[in-house]
């Protein structure tokens, strides 16, 4: 098997603030083979984004501290500078952001700033960067290419700046990208439409792609591979069947049971999980979940190591329980989930 | 009127809002107008949840402060148990206000920042002399609880919850004056899933207790149908389809309506490759310049030549399943 394209080791990521110290990674662990698509999913605040920018230093500043390893084709990503940091950037590791309106500068015409992009990267005319911009934009479904590459960004919709973000982001060939909630700002016939173009490229070009999600369907529909985030670490990784249809770690439980599903039966009332995420700053003793996990024990004030299971190849999750419970307990009703409340 | 057996609480007749476009140096020609709300009609039952589904610029937001009146609209009526609300006064309206209540999208921006939590969710009792001093502290604190949070809350500022929380407070504040009508404008959109389910639980609770009747926006179908008995749709301005919640998301009619369920992604990794969605080309026309007859006929896989000369009319197609094609799905004959 070749090696992985990246692989990330122990990454921790913590920020002084006023209030203390937020460790919003916290010791991240993860390979992204060649062609796949990789899902970090969690909910707000659990660190997908930040793990995601620090891969292409984009966290770096004063009051953090980064640890740990990120390493790119023999290369180690955390310890590059300078030039060698910008080569990686756009050339090897490209990253689309999750709003078009603000990451797109608002007085250059699209193309331009494609342009301008490949022009910093490589020696080409003037003449032949702007085809490739226009080349690019039609690969990405933009309708009569040519002319809107004149166009200004608050002359394309939100779908279709979310397209010109996605062809600046290949415009240098990268092998990995990145989209950090991705299609989280746009409407659901336009969301269908961007992730119909990611798998194409992942499919078509054997690109590389980290979604960073909270949305499980968006995950349903393109990642190979799935790592479910909570408070700053890993809770739980696996294949996409693995996640979905035997889930390990209660919190993977809770975020199936919320879900408004449309290809099921309507529920009387949602399973749900109680309480709200804890804060970086002072995040619980033990396993970060125990306050709001049902199934908690004495033992969970200890934390529980990312655990392969026996047996079962590429599927680890950082729970106590056994497997024997685990079966038994996230079974709610005839669906799996973490608690249905009381009427 | 009495409240009779039958008659809706809120009916909504023939509304249209358009806002006009202006354009010059010194004087403002009106050189436009964006049809937000096109010839919308539909009516809601006491106790009843209607949802609104669409995306975003299709006048849900527009259609629910025309509702309210916080917006007059440019022509057509809105019945409040019988009674015509559409362009009176704000004296007239003032009472009726207490009936009608909304809860927005944004936790963050809908509440006041320099104000206490037991002022955010007391204010309207105050306002309309509902209860003062010791009996209104006294039912805040109910509220408070009954949403889920504690009554120690009342004299924190809405900085220090979480988005969920200021969602509960934004709730107990539209509750303050026991309404009967909500208006509840994507009241879930802001949060993550795990709170989400929190709210819409809250909410479907809170409905049986005080037997509130919801008009329900979001562009989520999935939070939707778990919330909805009847959903309308609504693409540029107009309802394409309204139908009870079950009967609409089995046996879609409209093509948009079909299209966007299809473009929904379904949690279920072999569902998802084992189906064909219906992914749909293009995007919203701008509502200042809809497309002529039908208006989704530029994006409809099934449009032919009458859909861009004559527009289509809502048919009933029984049992309250209504929708506005030429070319109608899963219709038999």
């Amino acid at each position: 098997m070749a090696p992985p394209l990246l692989q990330v080791a122990d990454l921790r990521v913590q920020f002084a603030t006023e209030d203390g110290i937020v460790r919003a990674a916290d010791g991240v662990s993860f390979d992204l083979n060649e062609g796949e698509v990789l899902a970090i999913v969690g909910e707000s605040g659990c660190g997908k984004s930040v793990t995601a920018q620090t891969l292409i230093g984009l966290t770096r500043s004063p009051n953090a501290r980064i640890e740990g390893s990120v390493r790119y084709a023999d290369r180690e990503l955390l310890a590059a500078r300078g030039e060698e940091l910008q080569r990686v950037r756009g050339e090897e590791i490209a990253m689309v952001f999750q709003d078009p309106m603000t990451s797109l500068n608002p007085v250059y015409r699209i193309g331009d700033q494609i342009t301008e992009q490949i022009l910093a990267h490589s020696k080409v005319s003037d003449e032949a960067a702007w085809e490739e911009a226009v080349r690019l934009l039609h690969a990405v479904g933009i309708p009569d290419a040519e002319r809107r590459a004149r166009n200004y960004p608050h002359e394309y919709s939100g779908g279709m700046r979310q397209r010109a973000m996605i062809a600046m982001a290949l415009s240098l060939e990268p092998s990995i990208l990145i989209a950090d909630e991705l299609s989280t700002a746009l409407d659901v016939t336009i969301q269908a439409q961007i992730l119909r173009l990611l798998e194409l490229l992942n499919s078509d070009r054997g690109l590389a792609v980290v979604v960073i999600t909270h949305d499980l369907g968006v995950v349903a529909e393109v990642a190979d591979r799935i790592l479910v985030m909570y408070a700053g670490r890993i809770v739980e990784s696996g294949t996409l069947e693995q996640i979905f249809y035997d889930p390990q770690h209660p919190y993977t439980w809770g975020l199936l049971g919320s879900l408004t599903r449309l290809d099921q039966p309507r529920t009387k009332r949602l399973a749900q999980i109680r309480g709200q995420p804890p804060s970086l700053l002072a995040p619980p003793l033990g396993c970060h979940f125990r306050p709001r996990c049902p199934h908690a024990s004495e033992r969970c004030e200890e934390v529980p190591e990312l655990k392969q299971r026996a047996g079962v190849a590429g599927h680890a999750d950082r729970c106590w329980l056994g497997p024997e419970q685990k079966r038994s307990l996230r079974q709610v009703g005839d669906r799996i989930g973490l608690e249905v409340p009381a009427e | 009127m009495s409240d009779t057996n039958g008659s809706p609480l809120l009916e909504v007749r023939n509304v249209v809002k358009h806002f006009p476009i202006k354009s010059g140096l010194l004087i403002d020609r009106e050189v436009g107008q964006v049809r937000a709300v096109d010839d919308v009609s539909f009516t809601l039952a006491d106790g009843e949840t209607l949802g609104l589904v669409g995306e975003s610029g299709c006048g849900k937001s527009t259609l629910c402060r025309t509702i309210l009146q916080l917006l007059e609209p440019t022509s057509g009526s809105v019945l409040f148990e019988g009674e015509e609300i559409a362009g009176s006064s704000r004296r007239a309206l003032r009472p009726l206000r207490r009936e009608m209540q909304m809860i927005f999208q944004d936790p963050y921006a809908s509440l006041n920042p320099r104000r206490r939590v037991g002022q955010i969710v007391g204010d309207p009792m105050t306002l309309h002399g509902v209860a003062s001093g010791a009996e209104q502290k006294r039912r805040v604190q109910e509220l408070l609880d009954r949403v889920g949070l504690s009554p120690e809350h009342y004299n924190r500022f809405p900085h220090e919850f979480s988005g969920g929380q200021r969602q509960r407070i934004g709730i107990a504040r539209a509750l303050a004056l026991r309404p009967r009508l909500i208006v509840a404008d994507e009241p879930v959109s802001a949060l993550d899933v795990s709170i989400q389910a929190q709210i819409l639980n809250l909410l479907e609770e809170l409905q049986e207790e005080l037997s509130l009747t919801y008009l329900f926006v979001s562009h989520d179908l999935g939070v939707v149908r778990h919330v909805s008995d009847r959903i309308a749709v609504m693409y540029l301005g107009k309802i394409v389809e309204i139908g009870p919640a079950d009967e609409l998301y089995s046996k879609p009619i409209h093509p948009y309506t079909l299209a966007l369920l299809s473009a929904v992604p379904i949690p279920d990794p072999k569902e998802n490759a084992a189906r064909e969605p219906l992914v749909l080309e293009g995007d919203v026309p701008s509502p200042a310049n809809p497309p002529a007859a039908c208006s989704f006929h530029p994006r409809c896989p099934w449009a032919s030549e009458v859909c861009s000369e004559v527009e289509p009319e809502l048919v009933d197609y029984g049992d309250g399943h209504l929708a506005a094609c030429h070319h109608p799905l899963n219709v038999s004959g």
